[in-house]
């Protein structure tokens, strides 16, 4: 039954065969895996590497088992809907540029763990490193296969915070610490922009899906709204991808280990903010506004990028510019909105990934081999580490657009575009700082090639260098095969996959036309490439000079202008937070009502005296007197609660007036439970006053205690004005009551509907309250437990009562009566339970009774005497219960139904006539246990802390005992 | 009088004296307060399915035309009476171990400096 009420919770709106369901496998694999990194480190660093790359090695083989239909030009969608009414769905769709990021996340992500397993030493904690990888690998899948754009950012905080972790890594670096601060700061900022301007997209659109979405480009660009969502979006992908002046936090972030670099700076997180807006490139891109921002950042961010990277000294700060620098031309070429510029951008974003992560590992290698990532301190490396040489060398000149090597294709491709590019009237700036921009990359290039490989051997590295390990190689050597394939069989190899991805770039259904080759005859970007090769070296030759120039030229240092931003907002932050949040916690409650008040005053006003048509019930004496009851004991409570003790009696007599009060009004079942957890309250807040001092001072003066009684009486009667209104209206829409009347025998079998609304109709919330019921009982234990074992068990051996102990602990006409009653409470708690499904009664309320039942043995008993009669502990009985709930509601699956639905049958049981059961039963019989469980669980903890030093465990349930005296007196007769 | 009056009545008080509680400056009114904010949160929820006396939504096949009560507050308000048990149960016991480990029952947070010049 629960499910069919419930049809639109889990509906999968679209399966198309096998294929759509691995684009959630893809995506959640990664995440699945996540903890098995820190399980499989145990037995051993290899075991544990070699799972995570299965892991990524599968979830790669998922994808890549699509790319065949991608590559014809299919989409691949697959989703369920989870809150429709938001417009928040679970839904994936991978295209072209979803499987070019893919791939290159999780393939690159696959020769990352093989690194990695190497590179890190045995101090690291693999099994963190590899768990904080395969999160943030899930992450940036999530992000690139994401059809719905508020998922979509869901996993782009996602890969902010695992980022974190993973830049953090070596937390005992502070370089460390702080570069991971700085890029979560950074990128998180960017996070929070993002989500606005996504959110309004999502709204000017009518949709949150990005396959619908991107089909509205008119739509988009003509809202009112685009400017700010592009500036907001725009924000989020420049922080993410280190765009300028954003990108002052990627250097910072290679305090990381050197794999966390390879992965993010390469293939990964800076490449998401690209992604981003090439994503978001149909209906953005081809405005002014687009034009000038994106092409100006990106501009500026390569020059700037490749400048500083010139007089880097880290190998890995220089990499780290260098990163920037590229990704400002990719977002260059994406701000260009032409056809041959998203060519461009796609070939590019391939050709990075793979010179740029082998770039990273090889720099690795040499601070692993060298201990050093100076470059003053290297040189000379290539006879030591001839293996290293060849494939950085390699990398380096695709990095620096030499041919034959795939970086030329790419920067060719940039150069041709920024040659057709106009800034405004202006048709000579772009290709010029284009020209500079590629004229820089070829220093950095080259200074990295010739200062760290070249020259002489020299006798002062701090450890003798030579060439690692097959392991360690491999991957990096892999990349750079592929960096000479792609560079000389361009078109075959990648010639088709650029058309699919830059076609979905550019969306709109456009077919663009992609020729690679090496050789594209006399063109523009052919000049502008002999130009910047030959001053590149020309600039590289003059480094001596430059680099003083450099050092003694003024420069804004990021880092201390991002400290003193920060240390401004935490200023105010600090100042805020200590102004509203002075430690006194009753004021915040006393603000807190008050604006409630205010808030509902608004409403207050709204309603018409025309709106109270239902007839009052006129009330006889009866109702009459309990109220007045009610109303003399608030007052009492208020008046006297300084008196502890006298307060909580008085508690006790509202509870009954509130329990007689539901059994009046038609609800029998709320009487029954109301009374009985009633009595379940006064003990435990009797037992802890036995711990608390027995009076509450006089503490507020009568300006205070007048204040507090304006603000109660005023919410007091907003509230009792509210229920007045309500109790009087009728229902503003039908009530589903009907439903629940009609279908309780029918669908349910039972009678009592209360209860079939509990076990069956919603049974699922039922399931859950009882799990929490369970969790604040185990709480109770286990503050219980960490209070015993503190200093303050001391405290409690050595606590004096508050008032003597009787003589007679536990007298003998409770003993006895308690003792007689235990059977009969006992079967009163079985009928209730049993009659609950046609009568007042059911699990809860049976639990309840059977628990006070029981304590009665402990309180006339003695704990110890009760305490060893008691077989089971109550902890599994909470756990039983939630389990024979569960295992009830799951037994539905074999009946073809929904979790939790419930099955009854009428069987004859000849001395017992026709008798029904129903599985709803077995539910119940597992609320009635977590209850029992719970309540005694949360009664036996607190009477722990009763005991004191000297206590003598009770070694008799009764102290006085006739026949026991006469026993004792035979035995010392007998001795004399 | 109507009982609609009696109820709503009773609702408001006990939301009065439950807010007048909780704003004390010791826990042990504070959990008293919250009881009574318990009872007036509980029977307000119970009320929204509207009051109705003698037609308990136990179906009787034998009447003729029977009259219930709506069922589905009820239901939610059981479970909430045994859920503000437990809550009960949890903030008693943080209390407790707070004014067991920490020596006193107060509300409040103490200034530090203020708690240094008593040390």
């Amino acid at each position: 039954m629960a499910g069919r009420l419930l049809p639109s919770h889990k509906k999968l709106q679209q399966i198309e065969g096998p294929a759509t369901v691995s684009l959630f496998l893809i995506a959640a694999l990664p995440f699945l895996g996540a903890l098995l990194p820190g399980l499989m480190v145990k037995a051993g660093r290899n075991t544990c590497a070699t799972w995570t790359g299965i892991i990524s090695l599968s979830a790669l083989i998922g994808l890549l088992v699509h790319a065949p239909a991608v590559l014809r030009g299919e989409v691949i969608q697959a989703s369920v809907e989870w809150m429709p009414l938001l417009g928040l769905n679970a839904s994936f769709y991978l295209d072209g540029l979803g499987l070019l990021f893919g791939t290159l996340i999780l393939g690159i992500g696959c020769l990352i763990i093989l690194y990695a397993r190497f590179y890190l030493s045995r101090q690291d904690p693999m099994g963190n490193f590899y768990t904080y990888l395969l999160l943030f690998q899930g992450a940036m899948v999530g992000i690139v296969l994401s059809d719905n754009i508020l998922m979509l950012l869901v996993f782009w905080e996602l890969t902010s915070l695992s980022s974190f972790l993973l830049i953090g890594y070596w937390n005992h670096l502070p370089e460390g610490r702080q570069g991971a601060r700085m890029a979560l700061t950074v990128t998180g900022t960017g996070g929070l922009a993002l989500i606005g301007g996504m959110v309004m997209l999502g709204e000017i659109a009518g949709t949150y899906e990005l396959t619908e979405l991107l089909q509205m480009r008119d739509v988009i660009q003509q809202s009112p709204l685009y400017l700010p969502a592009l500036l907001l979006i725009l924000l989020g992908a420049f922080t993410k991808s280190a765009q300028f002046p954003f990108h002052f936090w990627l250097p910072r972030a290679m305090a990381a280990p050197t794999p966390v670099s390879a992965y993010l700076h390469s293939a990964t997180m800076v490449k998401a903010g690209l992604f981003l807006m090439a994503r978001l490139y149909p209906v953005m891109s081809g405005t002014a506004e687009w034009f000038w921002i994106v092409t100006l950042a990106g501009l500026i961010t390569m020059v700037l990028g490749a400048l500083i990277g010139i007089f880097q000294n880290d190998l890995k700060g220089l990499l780290a510019y260098s990163t920037v620098s590229h990704l400002g031309l990719i977002t260059m070429l994406l701000g260009f909105s032409t056809e041959a510029a998203a060519i461009g951008a796609a070939f590019h974003i391939i050709n990075h990934a793979t010179f740029k992560a082998s770039l990273f590992m090889t720099a690795g290698i040499v601070d692993h081999e060298a201990h050093t990532r100076d470059i003053r301190r290297l040189g000379g490396l290539r006879h030591l580490m001839p293996i290293t040489f060849a494939i950085s060398v390699i990398a380096t000149l695709s990095m620096a657009g030499i041919p034959p090597f795939n970086g030329f294709l790419s920067k060719e491709m940039m150069l041709e575009a920024a040659a057709h590019a106009h800034l405004g009237e202006n048709a000579w700036l772009i290709p010029t700082l284009a020209t500079i921009g590629a004229l820089f990359s070829v220093a950095y290039s080259f200074r990295l090639l010739i200062h760290t490989w070249f020259g002489p051997v020299r006798d002062d590295y701090p450890h003798k260098p030579h060439d690692p390990g097959f392991g360690m190689y491999a991957s990096p050597a892999l990349l750079t095969v592929l960096v000479i394939l792609i560079g000389l069989f361009s078109q075959p190899l990648v010639g088709h996959a650029v058309e699919v991805i830059a076609a979905s770039i550019l969306g709109n259904g456009a077919h663009p036309h992609v020729h690679l080759a090496l050789w594209h005859g006399v063109t523009p970007a052919l000049y502008m490439s002999g130009v910047a090769v030959a001053g590149g070296l020309v600039l590289l030759a003059m480094y001596k000079p430059l680099n003083a120039m450099w050092e003694t030229a003024p420069r804004p240092d990021a880092k201390v202008i991002f400290d003193a931003i920060v240390a401004v907002v935490t200023r105010i932050s600090n100042g805020f937070t200590d102004l509203l949040h002075d430690g006194a916690l009753t004021r915040y409650a006393a603000i807190f009502f008050v604006f409630s008040a205010l808030v509902s005053a608004h409403a207050y006003f709204g309603v018409d005296a025309t709106q109270l048509t239902r007839t009052p019930i006129e009330a006889g004496i009866l109702p009459i007197i309990a109220w007045f009851a009610l109303m003399v004991s608030a007052a009492c409570v208020v008046v006297y609660h300084r008196h502890r003790l006298l307060a909580l009696v008085i508690l006790g007599i509202i509870g009954v007036v509130v329990s007689l009060s539901f059994n009046y009004l038609s609800a029998p079942d709320l009487a029954l439970t109301q009374l009985s957890v009633e009595v379940v309250t006064i003990v435990l807040l009797l037992l802890a006053l036995n711990f608390l001092p027995e009076h509450t001072p006089v503490e507020s003066g009568s300006a205070r205690r007048i204040r507090d009684g304006v603000i109660a009486g005023g919410v007091g009667l907003g509230v009792a004005a509210l229920a007045y209104v309500v109790m009087l209206s009728d229902f503003a829409l039908p009530s589903i009551a009907e439903y629940h009347l009609a279908n309780s025998y029918k669908g349910g079998g039972g009678t009592n509907v209360v209860n079939v609304i509990l076990v069956d109709f919603r049974g699922f919330d039922t399931f859950g309250e009882i799990t929490v019921l369970g969790i604040a009982a185990l709480i109770i234990y286990g503050v219980t437990e960490g209070l015993l074992g503190s200093k303050v068990r001391q405290v409690l051996l050595e606590r004096r009562p508050n008032h003597p102990i009787a003589g007679d602990e536990h007298p003998m006409m409770m003993v006895v009566a308690t003792r007689l009653m235990l059977p009969i409470a006992l079967m009163v708690g079985v009928y209730i339970y049993l009659r609950g499904h046609n009568d007042p009664g059911g699990g809860f309320i049976a639990g309840l009774v059977v628990a006070i039942a029981v304590l009665m043995q402990y309180m006339a008993s003695g704990y110890d005497w009760a305490d060893k009669r008691q077989r089971y502990p109550y902890h599994a009985t909470i756990a039983a219960g939630v389990m024979i709930a569960g295992i009830t509601g799951i037994g539905a699956f074999f009946n073809n139904m929904p979790f939790l639905t419930s099955d009854y049958g009428y069987f004859q049981i000849p001395p017992m006539g026709k008798f029904e059961l129903a599985t709803a039963m077995g539910f119940d019989l597992g609320v009635f246990l977590a209850v029992v469980g719970a309540v005694m669980l949360t009664l036996e903890s607190l009477s722990r802390l009763a005991y004191r030093r000297g206590d003598m465990p009770d070694e008799y349930p009764m102290d006085i005992n006739p026949s026991r005296a006469a026993v004792e007196t035979t035995e010392n007769e007998d001795k004399t | 009088m109507s009982v609609e009056f009696l109820v709503a009545s009773a609702i408001g008080v006990l939301t009065a004296a439950g807010i007048y509680l909780i704003l004390r400056l010791r826990t042990f009114p504070v959990i008293l307060g919250t009881s009574f904010l318990s009872y007036a949160v509980n029977v307000f929820l119970f009320a929204t399915g509207r009051l109705v006396v003698g037609a308990p939504p136990i179906l009787d096949k034998y009447a003729e035309n029977p009259v219930y009560t709506d069922p589905l507050p009820q239901a939610l308000v059981l479970t909430a009476i045994v859920i503000s048990f437990g809550m009960t149960a949890v903030v008693l016991m943080i209390a407790l171990s707070a004014y067991l480990s920490g020596g006193h029952d107060k509300i409040d947070m103490q200034d530090e400096t203020e708690s240094e010049e008593r040390a």
